[in-house]
């Protein structure tokens, strides 16, 4: 054999996993259940219920805020081990939170649901944390110059989230039709709820 | 190591892809469970798995999708491993499989030492050609330590297969400006510092 390109990433994937599941260290069924647990149970809807808990409930806000992963844990979502702490970081109308992951990609899978691919590419990693107001911007959130922005690089194994204003017109609604309304990006921070930065006109 | 993957503040890039473009890659699941596999059944750990990607060449690096990121750094860490060899996978696919770069040295952390909230701090002038959880834009600038997180293993050891003291990181927070003076938008940047990366800062009399 002379062939000397690169085999498709979907023999390379299929090569690993058979090379495993030959010598028995690979229970069957190992690769569907996985899967399945993480799509159903690590997806931005658990973020979503915190969230909108922490609207509707000020002594759970009080907890989110100190302890993330515990908060998280009254909730019934877990978080892998060597995730050991859950900073959830506090939007308000002046200052705006933004997560990213210079090195690699990290986030709270667990809570917040898989990156997006935005997320992981290389344009997202590499500007937000040096030109975050232009990025935000170019990404249809135009902060006000009076907003103190702040980035979070998730260099260790701590996470982050963010909690996100509450649109002033949802005030009253129960905490699942709140939980309807927050938005993945708003717990990474490329979105606001509440208007600020996002023009009427610019709203799709 | 100041590797293709230290992405934080390169200029040269443009728009994001935002929102995200939908893709159908459906060996991207298989990716993940495989990886998952590994990390569950202990045969290597997140510092190990970071620095396998860090060590794939340049240009692998940076023309590879994430999920072939996560690939390459399960298939290279189960053939250091001794768990399947290279010449196994290869013969498994029709063309190359490309794995990472050799594992080289770690290192130490520093004895212990400590910091206050509050307090400015310096990144030590580190150039470590092992892995190193610390990103490129910081080393040499000061910031003050707004948070403490709850110890972690010393990466740069914890990579290398070497026994990894646990440590304190600092929440520090720096200011654009100063990061990147004249050619930044103003903001805070907060970066998650191991202790043994942060040196004092003598103050004045």
């Amino acid at each position: 054999m002379t062939d000397t390109h690169t085999a498709s990433l979907d023999q390379r994937t299929r090569a690993l996993e058979s090379a495993l599941a030959d010598r028995g260290l690979l229970p069957p069924g190992f690769v569907e259940e996985f899967t399945a647990h993480a799509e159903e149970q690590w997806v931005t809807a658990n973020g979503a219920r915190m969230v909108a808990r922490a609207w509707t409930d000020g002594d759970f806000r009080e907890r989110m805020l100190k302890d993330g992963r515990s908060a998280a844990a009254e909730m019934g979502f877990g978080m892998p081990e060597h995730h050991r702490h859950l900073v959830v970081l506090e939007n308000t109308p002046d200052i705006h939170n933004l997560i990213v992951c210079t090195l690699c990609s990290c986030t709270a899978y667990t809570i917040i649901g898989a990156a997006p691919d935005w997320y992981k590419d290389m344009e997202y990693r590499a500007r937000v944390v040096r030109e975050s107001r232009t990025a935000l911007k170019e990404m249809g959130l135009d902060l006000p110059a009076s907003t103190e922005i702040r980035v979070w690089d998730t260099t260790a194994d701590t996470r982050y989230m963010i909690l996100p204003v509450q649109p002033p017109a949802t005030q009253g609604w129960p905490a699942d039709r709140l939980a309807d309304i927050v938005t993945q990006a708003s717990m990474i921070g490329t979105e606001r709820l509440d208007g600020v930065g996002t023009p009427a006109a610019a709203k799709e | 190591m100041d590797g293709m993957h230290d992405l934080g503040g390169k200029q040269g890039f443009g728009r994001i892809a935002y929102p995200a473009r939908p893709h159908d890659e459906t060996w991207e699941p298989l990716a993940r469970a495989l990886s998952a596999w590994a990390v569950k059944n202990r045969h290597y750990n997140m510092d190990e798995y970071r620095h396998a990607i860090e060590r794939m060449a340049p240009i692998h690096y940076i023309s590879a999708p994430y999920y072939e990121r996560v690939l390459t750094a399960a298939a290279t860490l189960l053939v250091e491993k001794g768990v399947v060899t290279a010449a196994e996978l290869a013969a498994r696919v029709d063309g190359t499989f490309p794995l990472s770069l050799p594992l080289g040295p770690g290192r130490e952390a520093v004895p212990p030492q400590s910091f206050a909230i509050g307090e400015t701090v310096r990144v030590r002038n580190l150039f470590v050609p092992g892995h190193v959880r610390m990103p490129g834009y910081i080393r040499g600038k000061q910031g003050v330590v707004v948070h403490i997180s709850p110890p972690y293993p010393f990466p740069d050891a914890h990579a290398h297969n070497m026994q990894a003291a646990e440590e304190p990181t600092y929440d520090v927070r720096f200011r654009s400006t100063e990061l990147w003076p004249e050619s930044a938008d103003e903001a805070f940047v907060h970066v998650g510092v191991f202790q043994s990366y942060l040196e004092k800062v003598r103050n004045r009399a």
